[in-house]
């Protein structure tokens, strides 16, 4: 039985660092907005589906003007990545104002509805449009970096297996960190990254510093979302394929990642996101192999939401959250 | 001309009337106090000038109309409010709130200017630049708090219970530095309940009572007067 282990060992872990950094990019979405508002941005799962589309939307586009032969692999990816980023930042921002400000006074529970009736909306619209433009929900357009890779890991001896992977996969990884590290620094040592910080522990001090906390909310927005567009843009070139429901179940579980790492807090939506990552990939592959077969893979969904469980009654402000104090 | 000036503003919290028709004014360079027993309105009437509560009269700062003005721009404007239990942002270095209260200057090097001002006043803040705000003792925080809204180089200081919960050497040395900021020409307007050490540095006072002024006079007379004394300074 080890040895079926440590053979899937090297796949699991490129799967899961894969996986992992599509929710920790996405779980900072979650942990920025409930930061700064307390909210549970349900809508951001679909921030993510609608990145995904609209990135093979552009990518479809070019394909048809021809013009994806006519310039090099990265600049098409920069392209789409940045028509992503832009449109999803400004849904984002749109949403908070139309869905979210003006209910900011009102009970949490009313907003958290609200999220939830965005996420439909956009769950459809999307569906709507695709369906209108090409028959289908389904959309899969062309993948730039495809070629496969062989990581040789069973020349290492043991009876560790090699790990396959795409030129993307690394693309996706490569990104992905450059976007926290982008993130980390922002809101680490720039003015409005301060502001963000400051506006999230304390709104009504913050505008007694001149913040105009509308401001600095809506820039949040669009910078969670902007992320969450972006990995929707890396998903859908690590798998080809997009359907308007593909921001449902991610966003559920790297919300859960969020929660792991301790809502608010973005380095807890990193280590949280990497961490689920990387359990539903194991199980993924050895469930089978670790209950002799009584339960398989297809298991895997089911450990991002145990956690989730075990995480609210044990540990609710999550590994690296701080215990919240309730306002007065 | 006055720098500030209230003319029967009424302040409500939902149905609940705090402030019932006050007025007040603020003459550039002046140590003003506002004093008055607990929950008597003395909060809200700052809550009312920088624009936290929803207000109805005239509010007028270096003869603009300001009523009703959102807070981050009362601030803009140069309304600096040391709000009620200091509010330093706990999980923000010192450096970083001292950042925050010069978020509308733009040039970096009056910032540094400014920051090295405030060390004049309150060197302790610099030996901990790197501290988060909230592992501060109280009367650092105050001393934060304070340097922190110095940053936004305002033209009129609101404190509000500088000295509540501070030992009273710490209070002794945060009055001496409201009257030092004043030598040096700030405008303050000062709440207190502590109503003797308040009236002894400022110029002129009002005292405040159930939402109501009930007497306003040179900081001497109210001194003097046994209604006062009996009231606020027993
Ligand atoms: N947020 C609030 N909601 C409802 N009532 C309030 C609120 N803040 C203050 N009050 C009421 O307004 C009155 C004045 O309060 P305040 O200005 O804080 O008094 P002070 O600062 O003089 O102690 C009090 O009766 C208080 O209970
Ligand atoms: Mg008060």
């Amino acid at each position: 039985m080890i040895s079926d282990l440590l053979h899937s060992l090297p796949q699991v872990l490129v799967d899961g660092l894969t996986l992992g950094a599509v929710y920790a990019v996405v779980a900072i979405g979650y942990t920025l907005v409930y930061g700064i508002l307390e909210l549970i941005n349900f809508a951001h799962g679909e921030i993510f589906m609608s990145g995904a589309f609209i990135g093979t939307a552009v990518m479809l586009m070019f394909e048809s003007a021809g013009w994806l032969g006519a310039m090099p692999g990265w600049l098409a990816y920069m392209l789409i990545m940045a028509a992503a980023m832009l449109v999803t930042g400004l849904m984002g921002v749109g949403i908070e104002r139309v869905a979210y400000r003006p209910l900011r006074s009102a009970p949490k529970l009313i907003s958290l509805i609200s999220a939830i009736g965005v996420s439909f909306f956009l769950q459809d619209l999307v569906r709507f449009i695709a369906e209108l433009s090409t028959g289908s929900y389904l959309i899969s357009s062309s993948t730039l970096y495809n070629d496969n890779l062989q990581l040789r890991v069973s020349k290492l001896g043991g009876s560790l297996g090699d790990a396959f992977l795409k030129t993307n996969t690394v693309i996706l990884i490569v990104v992905a960190v450059l976007l926290m590290v982008g993130l980390d620094l922002f809101v680490k040592r720039t003015k409005w990254g301060i502001a963000m910080r400051a506006v999230a522990q304390d709104r009504e001090t913050a505008a007694l510093m001149s913040i105009n906390v509308n401001k600095v909310i809506a820039l949040t927005f669009f910078i969670g979302s902007a992320l969450g567009g972006a990995t929707g843009v890396l998903f859908a070139q690590q798998y080809g394929t997009v359907d308007p429901f593909i921001g449902y179940v991610l966003g559920i579980k790297a919300f859960t990642a969020a929660v792991l790492g301790g809502i608010g807090s973005i380095r807890g939506a990193m280590f949280g996101g990497l961490f689920i990552g990387m359990v539903e990939m194991f199980a993924s592959a050895n469930l089978g192999v670790l209950t002799s077969g009584n339960f398989g893979g297809e298991y895997k969904d089911v450990f991002a939401f145990a956690i989730l469980i075990v995480v609210l009654i044990f540990k609710p402000e999550g590994l690296f959250g701080k215990a919240v104090k309730e306002k007065v | 001309m006055s720098l500030l000036e209230l003319k029967d503003v009424h302040a409500f919290y939902g149905g609940i009337e705090a402030l019932k028709g006050i007025s007040l004014t603020v003459n550039e360079g002046e140590i003003v106090t506002l004093i008055g027993s607990n929950g008597a309105g003395k909060s809200t009437t700052l809550k009312s000038i920088c624009g936290q509560v929803k207000v109805t009269g005239a509010i007028t700062f270096d003869g603009k109309n300001i009523t009703d003005q959102a807070v981050h721009q009362t601030a803009a404007a140069g309304i600096a409010h040391v709000p009620e239990g200091r509010r330093i942002f706990p999980r923000l270095t010192v450096k970083e709130n001292l950042e925050m209260g010069a978020f509308s200057v733009k040039d970096k090097d009056v910032v540094s200017q400014m920051m090295e001002r405030v060390f004049a006043y309150f060197p302790r803040l610099k030996e901990r630049l790197r501290q988060l705000g909230g592992t501060m003792s109280g009367g650092e925080q105050q001393m934060l708090a304070i340097g922190r809204s110095l940053m936004m180089q305002p033209r009129i200081l609101l404190l509000d219970e500088p000295s509540m919960g501070l030992a009273p050497i710490l209070v002794e040395q945060i009055f001496e530095i409201i009257r030092e900021l004043n030598r040096e020409g700030m405008t303050i307007l000062l709440v207190e309940q502590n109503a003797y050490q308040a009236l002894q540095i400022a110029s002129r006072g009002y005292v405040i009572q159930s939402g109501e002024m009930i007497m306003e006079d040179e900081a001497s007379v109210l001194l003097e007067s046994r209604k006062v004394k009996e009231a606020y300074l027993a």
